[in-house]
């Protein structure tokens, strides 16, 4: 198991953004979690991620045998966890093969693995360029600055792809790709996928889905999963809409 | 609170890691200051009475002047009679090769990571050494004098090539300048001078690292690089202080001449000097005046400066462009954490035609600290088609420390062009947790943006430096973030 999550609450000011998350993801799966605007994915992720601004009211998570909750969020993501942002951060001065090396050797090292030198870490970087057709210059420049939308999202699956996680969860990785990259980025994470590791996507279009072909779906609403399926959930929901599942909800308690 | 916020109310500071006192015995001065004292000092150093001289009328200018308080610092007054103006170490014999050094002062270089041999052998620096005041050890002497470049002590280039010092001696910073280049001027104890004649470009940086090593001595060097037509040189200054509970002053003048055309000076400096402890007990007042002129045509003048430390920093290295098409260039990360303080900038003076200045200024602070950029652009009726750029950029980390920017403009030739651009931003949590989700500890994430903030400046520092430069900013804010 990859990861275990059970009946997770968060709050933020006060207010309740997950109600009761469960969601177990066994090494090999690929998981994906649909749901309209506001329903909590980014939360959830943010919360896997171990973002501060959120308080957990209630429930686990379990990250390969181990409280994922109880860890900085350093931890977590030398441990193995990745996470695509969906608005990736800009880092002026600092260029992306550099952060990259850095992030790189503090995972090693937590690995029990030697630092790459600069050599060794310039050709294992070429080496994950081609994976998502990243261009040499665009790991010179400051990270992220400038960054047209759908380079930043490719520059998060080639992170992903040089840092190997175990889980790598992906927030709205397709949002402004055009269909072009969209190929790349989703044959990038095929590549990736193996019998030992998962992935998490997050998005609004089954579009994504036809290229990383979901072992699972769920649907998100108001903080909750409420419907799970194969893929064909996800085709059903592009033909029908949420109203299709959520109007049952609606009826009053 | 925000994340950054919590992480700052958690702050540990890290210990000053150069606090430590080595053990050579000290040849002092009386305490106090008096026209004895600048004797005192004169007569130690065996100088030729014109400079005695000097030193004499400094000091007598000195007693006329008020100490300045237009700065945006703030500290208990200086008691200058109750400091001692000169110490050296016992006077050996002169050295020819760094085996001969006083194995305790070579362990003090060695603790400080600077070994000499290695340098010697390594890194083409050619070092020259100054422990409190007086010059240990000078290496390269010979190669640099086959290409007949000058560089020693101050004292000695006194003694050896006193036409020169002579000649240019105060002529870039007046000894009635202002206050503490008056105080420096009558009671400088050593320094270093350079001289790189006609076509020369100097083929390896030069370095000196000062001192400040006996409690209670003000330390006052006395830096003077002159370049000859079509020279170059890259000068390079570092300083680490050991700790101490009193504060120490360290007034020191630097005066650049950029003499014939082409002439170029690079002058860079890393200052880490002991900034004090947390609540701001302790720590080095570093009061210099530096400047440089291009008088040759097409000169250039470069200073780029890292200063974090000292508890108190008022410096502002600058450039009179005099010669038409010099060049001015001013490079600045100004680090503060705790309760350090600083008032740093730079003056373009532009008086030539088509006269160009260039000013990046990166200020940074954290803790309770104060950060303050002040500087003067003036573009003389004569300059021509004089060019100013000027970026000043504060990076604040917390809420409880402050950064100020200072910008004057005295513009007299509708020619001209001067631009200032100007911001102030913060390490964001998103920033953090970003780094953070990538496997860096806070600690680390906050150097790599801060790092990232300076690039501008570093990318100026020779390859080696620019690497110590990260250290020392990373030691600096320590504590500082998670
Ligand atoms: N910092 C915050 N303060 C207040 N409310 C927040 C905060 N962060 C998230 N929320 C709220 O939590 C809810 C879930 O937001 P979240 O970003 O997780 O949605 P999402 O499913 O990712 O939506 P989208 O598809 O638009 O990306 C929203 O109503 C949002 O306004
Ligand atoms: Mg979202």
């Amino acid at each position: 198991m990859i990861l275990e999550i059970k009946n997770l609450k968060v709050s933020i000011d006060g207010k309740e953004i997950l109600k009761g998350i469960n969601l177990s993801v066994n090494a090999g799966e690929v998981h994906a979690v649909m749901g309209p605007n506001g329903s909590g994915k980014s939360t959830l992720a943010s919360v896997l991620a171990g973002k501060e601004d959120y308080t957990v009211t209630g429930g686990s998570v379990e990250f390969l045998g181990k409280d994922l909750l109880a860890l900085p969020p350093e931890e977590r993501a030398r441990e193995g966890l990745f996470l695509a942002f969906q608005y990736p951060v800009e880092i002026p001065g600092v260029s992306t093969a550099n952060f990259l090396k850095t992030a790189l050797n503090e995972i090693r090292k937590h690995r029990g693995m030697e630092p790459l030198d600069a050599m060794d870490f310039l050709s294992f970087m070429k080496e994950k360029m081609k994976l998502v057709n990243i261009d040499t210059e665009l790991t010179k420049r400051p990270l992220n600055e400038g960054f047209s939308g759908g380079e930043k999202k490719k520059n998060e699956v080639f992170q992903m792809a040089l840092l190997e996680p175990r889980l790598g969860v992906l927030d709205e990785t397709d949002s402004g790709l055009d269909i072009d990259a969209l190929r790349v980025v989703a044959g990038g994470v095929n590549k990736l996928k193996t019998k030992d590791n998962a992935f998490v996507v997050i998005t609004h279009y089954q579009r994504l889905l036809d290229y990383i072909v979901p072992d699972y779906v769920h649907i998100m609403y108001d903080g909750r999963i409420i419907k799970s399926g194969n893929k064909d959930l996800a085709l059903e929901l592009e033909k029908k809409g949420y109203d299709w599942i959520t109007k049952d909800l609606k009826t009053p308690a | 609170m925000d994340q950054t916020g919590r992480i700052l109310e958690n702050v540990t500071q890290g210990e000053y890691k150069y606090g430590f006192v080595s053990d050579i015995e000290a040849e002092t001065a009386p305490k106090g200051l008096n026209e004895e004292t600048v004797r005192f000092i004169s007569r130690k150093k065996n100088e030729p009475s014109w400079l005695l001289e000097w030193r004499l009328k400094a000091y007598r200018h000195w007693l006329t002047m008020e100490m300045p308080h237009w700065q945006n610092v703030s500290f208990p007054p200086i008691d200058y009679q109750d400091a001692f103006y000169y110490a050296a170490p016992k006077p050996k014999k002169k050295l020819n090769s760094m085996n001969e050094v006083d194995p305790e002062l070579r362990a003090t270089f060695e603790k400080l990571g600077i070994s000499l041999e290695e340098q010697k052998r390594l890194s083409g620096v050619a070092v020259d050494a100054v422990l409190d005041s007086v010059s240990i050890a000078t290496t390269f002497r010979s190669k640099l004098a086959e290409l007949g470049i000058i560089f020693c002590s101050f004292s000695e280039a006194v003694k050896e090539h006193p036409d020169l010092v002579k000649k240019y001696l105060g002529t870039v910073v007046p000894y009635t300048d202002n206050y503490f280049a008056a105080l420096n001027s009558a009671v400088f104890s050593d320094g270093s001078f350079c001289y790189i004649p006609k076509g020369v470009r100097c083929p390896m940086e030069l370095s000196t690292y000062f001192r400040i090593n006996t409690a209670n001595t003000g330390q006052f060097e006395r830096t003077l690089l002159i370049a000859e037509e079509d020279a170059y040189v890259s000068y390079l200054e570092g300083c680490t202080a050991p700790m101490r509970d009193e504060n120490q002053l360290h007034a020191a003048v630097v005066e650049l001449v950029a003499l014939g055309n082409n002439a170029h000076i690079k002058y860079s400096t890393v200052q880490n000097w002991y900034p004090g402890d947390r609540n701001g007990k302790g720590g080095i007042y570093n009061f210099v005046t530096k400047r440089g002129i291009c008088i040759g045509k097409r000169s250039k003048i470069s200073w780029t400066q890292v200063e974090t430390g000292s508890a108190i920093t008022w410096k502002y290295p600058g450039c009179i462009l005099k010669g038409d098409d010099s060049v001015g260039e001013f490079y600045s990360v100004a680090v503060t954490n705790n309760r350090q303080q600083a008032d740093t900038g730079t003056k373009m003076i532009h008086i030539g035609k088509n006269t160009r200045s260039t000013i990046i200024s990166k200020g940074i602070s954290a803790g309770h600290s104060n950060n303050s950029y002040r500087g003067l652009v003036k573009i003389s009726a004569k300059a021509e088609k004089a060019r100013n750029f000027s970026q000043c950029d504060s990076l604040l980390m917390g809420d409880q420390c402050g950064a100020h920017t200072f910008p004057y403009l005295e513009v007299k030739n509708k020619s001209a062009t001067v631009e200032h651009e100007a911001t102030t931003s913060k390490i964001s949590d998103d920033q953090i947790f970003y780094c953070k989700q990538r496997g860096l500890s806070g600690e680390d994430a906050a150097n790599l943006i801060v790092n990232g903030y300076c690039k501008e400046v570093f990318n100026q520092l020779p390859m080696e430096f620019a690497v110590e430069a990260q250290k020392l900013l990373s030691v600096t804010l320590e504590g500082s973030v998670g």
